[in-house]
């Protein structure tokens, strides 16, 4: 019991400074990476404002055209649902807001916990769905490396250990959350050193897809 | 020796070519990465969705043809190169080195199974325009001697000749006799002060001369000021196919120097979608300022004379007709609705594929496919999806506005006994124009 109570503070202190640490000089390493690269000056008439294009697009992509639903609809879905879950249940469980509250000084309503806890169980299935469909649909596993497999384990060892410390499957307790405390550090340590990158860049992928398509008068 | 004759005289020796290099194909490459490119390699989870949007891999199953999967060498260099994490790897020789036999095997990836048509740019969940990398990555290709012969001799003709196909200004001299001797009309050229420059395809001289006859007709019954230039007539640019900046500069400064040479304040695109993305979007940035004049496609102009009242039809075409929206046209330049509007006008059924505008499919000749005698197997089994498009609505006849799509879809429909004409779109409405009264 005192072995876990010292894990538990360890991944509640030195590791998680550790972790926030390399996670935002990461970010901030691979912001600058991909911003000063720049953008050739485009002399080409614009038939719309950049921005205007760039905007929608961030939010736009968030939903597949028709005929991409239609095609690859088990992608679509699934994708969805654990991404949702996972954000719901990161951004809205009543700990979480509460860890949330400690370090901003503000915070959010919660959601009722039983809903969190569906929210999570559906992230595992989707997470485990989604491993599934990896490695048996031909274009995901033909283009899938180790570090596709790599962040999937560490995406679903957070959902896991927060869904079994929750439901007091693991004993005892302080072990149970250290490891989902631990799991959430090694999340934040691969988002800049790894695909997990998405979580920010995709935006700025975003950003200049529907820039340079909106000012050729295309909605993208 | 400017870099552009040595690069002429490199191409014309065909590859591998002398002065071409991997060394020469990685500057290229660094020299092209930018923001976006970096974003979007960042941003890839290999979720695949692109290939779905493929014909390429949609038509075959081959997962090679999944869209991301053939920028892999230029992201390698990518990762090695630009950033800190594939930096140290590389220290730690841990980095998988582009070697020129990587390269090779790229080739067919790059330019046989990619018309850069953008669908995969559109459906991107991350938002990764696919078809822009491509587009940078064919440079490295051509600077490494890892460009097809096909495009290689289109381009070494389109600067030597002035036209990918070798045409010369006497071949198309006589067909304006032809077209003065049918109309009674003249076809104006070098006329300096005319409002519009009319640029042509190859393709479009030698497999559809009533595109010319067209807008000669149109042109006189809406009164309009135009001109051809015997100092440049061809608007396709070989140079944006195969991906070599310094090909396709040279061919679009000849348009602007006919363009102001002739004073003109427009110029006008032919019935050719890759043409009017390499002078409307491309050819400023490749000259590096804006132009005196304004680029228009030939839809958007008749467009424009529909709106303005300018054009006077009669009549409407009684059978079922459907439409094919050329990539570069469309999706990659916004011109959607012209079309239609224009179609409206003189067709008294006319039918959408489902997919069209911004997500219609590509025939499978664009990019320099066509030219690309190497992909011709591959180039009829992309055209199967569209093949599932004309079957999806049977129309009685296909309507379209590029000389490259119309050839593709003439022979798909062709090889897959469809039975189904293929007309252009101008000279649909230069057979419905109302006699303009005698003076």
């Amino acid at each position: 019991m005192n072995d876990a109570m010292a894990f538990l503070l360890w991944t509640k202190g030195p590791m998680l400074n550790l972790a926030l640490g390399i996670f935002a000089l990461g970010v901030a390493v691979r912001l600058v990476e991909i911003l000063i690269l720049g953008r050739a000056k485009n002399y080409a008439e614009p038939r719309a404002p950049e921005w205007i294009g760039g905007a929608k697009a961030l939010v736009s992509r968030t939903l597949p055209d028709p005929g991409t639903f239609r095609r690859a609809p088990f992608d679509v879905l699934i994708g969805w649902l654990w991404h949702i879950g996972f954000i719901l249940v990161l951004l809205f469980f009543v700990p979480h807001v509460e860890l949330i509250r400690g370090v901003l000084g503000f915070a959010w309503p919660a959601l009722p916990t039983p809903l969190v806890d569906v929210s999570t169980a559906l992230t595992i299935l989707g997470l485990i769905a989604a491993l599934v469909h990896r490695l048996t649909h031909p274009v995901k596993r033909f283009l899938s490396t180790g570090e596709d497999y790599l962040i999937w384990a560490v995406v679903f060892m957070v959902v896991l250990t927060g869904y079994l410390s929750y439901h007091r499957l693991i004993t005892p307790y302080p072990l149970a959350l250290g490891m989902h405390i631990l799991s959430a550090e090694i999340f934040l340590i691969l988002v800049p050193l790894t695909r997990l990158s998405h979580l920010f860049t995709a935006f700025i992928a975003r950003w200049y897809t529907g820039a340079h398509f909106g000012r050729k008068g295309v909605e993208a | 020796m400017s870099t552009l004759a040595i690069r002429e005289r490199t191409l014309e020796q065909g590859a591998p070519a002398q002065g071409l290099s991997l060394a020469r194909g990685l500057a290229a490459w660094r020299a092209e990465l930018d923001a976006p490119i970096a974003a979007f390699f960042s941003s890839c989870v290999h979720c695949g969705l692109c290939a779905q949007a493929c014909p390429f891999y949609v038509e075959t199953g081959d997962p090679r043809y999944t869209p991301i999967y053939k920028l892999e060498p230029l992201r390698r260099l990518w990762e090695s190169e630009f950033t800190l994490l594939g930096r140290i790897k590389s220290w730690l020789r841990l980095n998988q080195p582009v070697t020129d036999a990587l390269l090779a095997e790229w080739e067919e990836l790059l330019y046989d199974s990619c018309t850069m048509c953008g669908r995969c740019s559109m459906v991107c969940p991350v938002g990764n325009d696919i078809a822009y990398m491509i587009r940078k990555m064919r440079e490295g290709m051509v600077q490494s001697g890892h460009a097809p012969e096909g495009l290689i001799a289109a381009s070494s003709r389109a600067i030597r000749t002035g036209s990918p196909m070798g045409l010369q200004w006497k071949t198309l001299e006589v067909q304006i006799r032809h077209v003065e001797s049918s109309t009674g009309l003249q076809v104006p050229i070098d006329r300096e002060g005319a409002e519009y420059l009319v640029l042509l395809s190859s393709m479009e001289v030698i497999n559809f001369p009533e595109y010319l006859e067209a807008i000669t007709r149109i042109f006189a019954h809406a009164s309009i000021s135009w001109t051809l230039s015997t100092q440049c007539f061809e608007a396709t640019n070989a140079g944006v196919q195969i991906g070599s900046k310094d090909i396709a500069r040279t061919l679009v400064e000849r348009v602007v120097a006919a363009a102001e040479q002739l004073k003109v304040s427009k110029v006008i695109s032919p019935e050719c979608g890759h043409a009017y993305t390499a002078i409307r979007w491309e050819g400023p940035n490749l000259i590096g300022r804006s132009y005196p004049f304004k680029v228009f496609h030939i839809i958007e102009v008749l467009d424009e004379l529909r709106a303005s009242g300018r054009l006077r039809l009669e009549g409407k075409e009684t059978d079922r007709l459907s439409m094919h929206d050329p990539c570069n046209l469309a999706r990659k330049s916004g011109v959607i609705e012209q079309q239609r509007n224009l179609i409206e006008l003189i067709a008294e059924q006319f039918v959408d594929f489902e997919e069209h505008g911004r997500y219609q499919w590509c025939c499978g000749a664009g990019g320099g496919v066509s030219s690309n005698e190497r992909a011709e197997a591959l180039r009829l089994q992309a055209f199967k999806r569209k093949k599932a498009q004309i079957e999806a609505v049977a129309p009685a006849r296909m309507v379209t506005m590029c000389a490259t799509c119309r050839t593709q879809l003439e022979e798909g429909i062709e090889t897959y006994n469809l039975n189904i004409p293929v007309v252009g779109l101008t000279e649909l409405i230069a057979e419905h124009l109302v006699d303009k009264e005698p003076a």
